[in-house]
């Protein structure tokens, strides 16, 4: 017996994670024009976390990210047009070029922005969270970040404060195993990620397989507990990057022993995954549907950043200060 | 309210501090003060007393000590619209803070082209005298000065600290807001409503024709001394407080510049890559080829400062050697020598500590 309410959800995860993939290989395509003159780092193989997280949230929650932010910010309902434009460093987009990539923001729906410093955002996060808290304004907090992240220290005074004030935040820990070509394991001391939240008193939970069945069910949970006053949640979420740590190529020749891990995790991609389900519930002809809306969408989005000027030379001074 | 005679009510320059934060928290919900210490006993010398009693433990709070992150959690709640202010009992620490401050704060407007602001104060008291040492005195406006997007202002007189922190307050922007711990005591005129001290706008506290002193923070009131044994002398010294360094009134130095011709700047820091060496040079690419000029600067030596009072003394500008270079600015090195028995200034003999 099928949930409508879940099985609506799920196609809008599908959506999402299509979107993701699209546009990401889109970017790939388009890579060699070199139309986008700055650095990628793409989740193509990472869509289900934030797409999973996403599903739960409301346009009252905000979302922090990081410069593999391309995920995130379309989960969260990012204008597509703002980003392609912005990738394109025109004036249409999300920062009429001057954040690129790395730098995505769509206040509208709650997207604050992702950074480039690794780590750097999650105490923004958490003090955008405090405000929440003590306003006492609606809506919950959901700070992605990869797994290198937790080398910092930022991010262990950003849990303490976190527990110590019992913050509407969710930390959602992207671990793709790799720091560039770092492997966690060359990194991490002590018994794993979770510890690292429990040690703060914030409950943790790793899944692991990257599926987003799982994802959904383990966000579900967490941002429920957040929303009616339990303070913090950490999710540590297993995934893989399928391309590079920055710009499209294909990396296997410089992740040690990553052959078999990357076909293994190709071998599970949860976007056919998905797909594959949805043509046994919807059908395949409402799941080609969505997918043609997308790719709709996306070739205007191509289009509108194609078209869109770049921004006159006077904008140089824009926005040093706020007014 | 203001009473009849506000315009000649006395504070000293932590009340008046203190006074600025406690009328902007009660004219504004969404700001408030976080640092470490803050609530505590002593409430950071007397600047923070009482706040959370009058407005809530969510508006006067304690911190771990975690000053990346707490910097990042001040960011993020000014993000959200709060007006924080955050305190730091020395400056040193700011250094802790860099990321946050320059990565993060600094580029939030620009990077996202005006979709946020970041209205956030960052309080930064630079320690002396009385064995400091090497890691809590330490001035570092110039690191600041370096950044767009942050504003940096170091006032001196009571009045004008109890105005550029409301400014700070209302500012949209961060704010390095530099504060002398040997200034804490000094006296002077505040009125009583609130009011703001625009940044960019330098104070010509006296005038002269024979030279012109530039004097930041601290060291505006040893100028201050200088003038009056220049004087003695028959030298007339113009001492500029700039006031806010970033925005910088150059306009207001370089005029002074151009009737004196003589310019000595005196920085409460170290002089390489300092506020002395912008200001110089923001002053010789307005004049040059109009006007000549001679300067000097004077400043922190070339070391770590020590921590025993004898090596310490030597470390900073005084009145006395301040006036030395000015005299030497208006003669020449073969001008007579002039002779001034040092004289210990009373804020810095005076303080004991303990902190």
């Amino acid at each position: 017996m099928l949930n409508p309410d879940f099985e609506t959800t799920v196609t809008s995860v599908y959506r999402t994670m299509y979107l993701i993939r699209r546009v990401e290989q889109e970017i790939i395509r388009l890579y060699p024009t070199d139309k986008i003159k700055s650095p990628v780092h793409l989740s193509i193989g990472q869509e289900a976390v934030a797409a999973a997280v996403c599903a739960h949230l409301t346009v009252r929650d905000v979302v922090f990210a990081t410069y593999r932010g391309h995920a995130a910010y379309l989960a969260k309902g990012g204008d597509l047009n703002a980003m392609m434009a912005e990738l394109y460093g025109k004036a249409g987009g999300c920062a009429r070029g001057k954040g690129g990539s790395m730098h995505l923001v769509d206040a509208s729906v709650g997207m604050v922005g992702t950074s480039a410093i690794v780590a750097s955002a999650i105490p923004q996060a958490v003090g955008y969270a405090f405000a929440k808290k003590v306003r006492k304004r609606p809506g919950i907090v959901v700070n992605f970040f990869g797994e290198g992240a937790t080398d910092e220290g930022a991010f262990h005074e950003s849990m303490n404060f976190a527990a110590l004030k019992a913050l509407p935040i969710l930390f959602v820990c992207e671990n793709n195993s790799y720091a560039i070509y770092s492997r966690v394991e060359d990194r991490l001391a002590g018994p794993g990620l979770c510890a690292r939240a429990e040690a703060y008193g914030i409950p943790a939970r790793r899944i692991e397989g990257g599926g987003v069945l799982d994802l959904l069910d383990a966000a579900a949970e967490a941002i429920g507990a957040i929303r009616v006053g339990s303070g913090p949640r950490f999710l540590e979420c297993e995934t893989y990057r399928w391309h590079d740590h920055v710009g499209p190529g294909d990396d296997r020749q410089y992740r040690t022993g990553c052959e078999a891990e990357l076909d293994s995790w190709i071998a599970t991609d949860q976007v056919a995954a998905l797909a594959e389900r949805l043509d046994r519930t919807i059908g395949e002809a409402a799941r080609r549907a969505v997918e043609q809306a997308v790719e709709i969408a996306l070739a205007a989005a191509i289009d509108f950043a194609e078209d869109s000027p770049y921004p006159p030379e006077q904008e140089i001074f824009d926005h040093v200060f706020a007014q | 309210m203001s009473s009849p005679n506000s315009d000649e009510r006395v504070l000293t320059y932590a009340q008046a501090i203190a006074e600025a934060i406690q009328q902007e928290m009660a004219r504004d919900p969404d700001v408030f003060v976080m640092g470490q210490g803050v609530d505590d006993a002593k409430g950071m010398y007397g600047t923070t007393l009482g706040l959370h009693e009058e407005f809530g433990a969510d508006r006067n709070f304690d911190v771990p000590l975690a000053e990346d992150a707490m910097t990042g959690i001040g960011i993020g709640a000014a993000l959200a619209g709060l007006r924080p202010i955050q305190v730091h009992q020395r400056m040193d620490f700011l250094l802790l803070c860099m990321n946050q401050l320059v990565n993060m704060a600094a580029k939030q407007s620009y990077m996202f082209s005006g979709a946020h602001a970041v209205p956030l104060v960052v309080r930064a008291v630079i320690g002396r005298s009385w064995g400091q040492g090497a890691q809590h005195s330490q001035a570092f406006h110039s690191y600041f000065m370096h950044v767009p997007g942050l504003k940096v202002v170091a006032p001196t007189t009571p009045h004008d600290v109890k105005g550029c922190l409301i400014a700070a307050i209302r500012d949209n922007n961060p704010v390095v807001f530099v504060e002398h711990r040997m200034l804490y005591g000094f006296k002077g005129i505040v009125p009583e409503e609130a009011y703001e001290v625009p940044f960019g706008q330098a104070r010509r506290l006296t005038a002269g024709s024979d030279v012109t002193i530039v004097a930041i923070s601290h060291m505006v009131v040893e100028a201050l001394r200088a003038g009056h044994l220049l004087a003695e002398r028959g030298i007339g010294a113009e001492v500029i407080d700039p006031v806010s360094l970033a925005p910088l009134d150059i306009a207001t130095i370089a005029a002074s510049v151009r009737r004196t011709r003589r310019l000595l700047v005196v920085d409460n820091g170290w002089l390489s890559c300092g506020a002395s060496a912008e200001i110089v040079s923001q002053v010789v690419e307005r004049l040059q080829g109009e006007s000549t000029f001679r300067v000097k600067r004077l400043g922190y030596l070339a070391t770590p400062c020590p921590t025993t009072r004898p090596l310490e003394q030597i470390f900073y500008p005084t009145s006395r050697s301040i006036a030395l270079a000015a005299h030497e600015l208006v003669h020449g090195a073969g001008a007579p020598t002039w002779t001034i028995a040092q004289d210990d200034p009373r804020e810095i003999v005076e303080f004991k500590g303990p902190f």
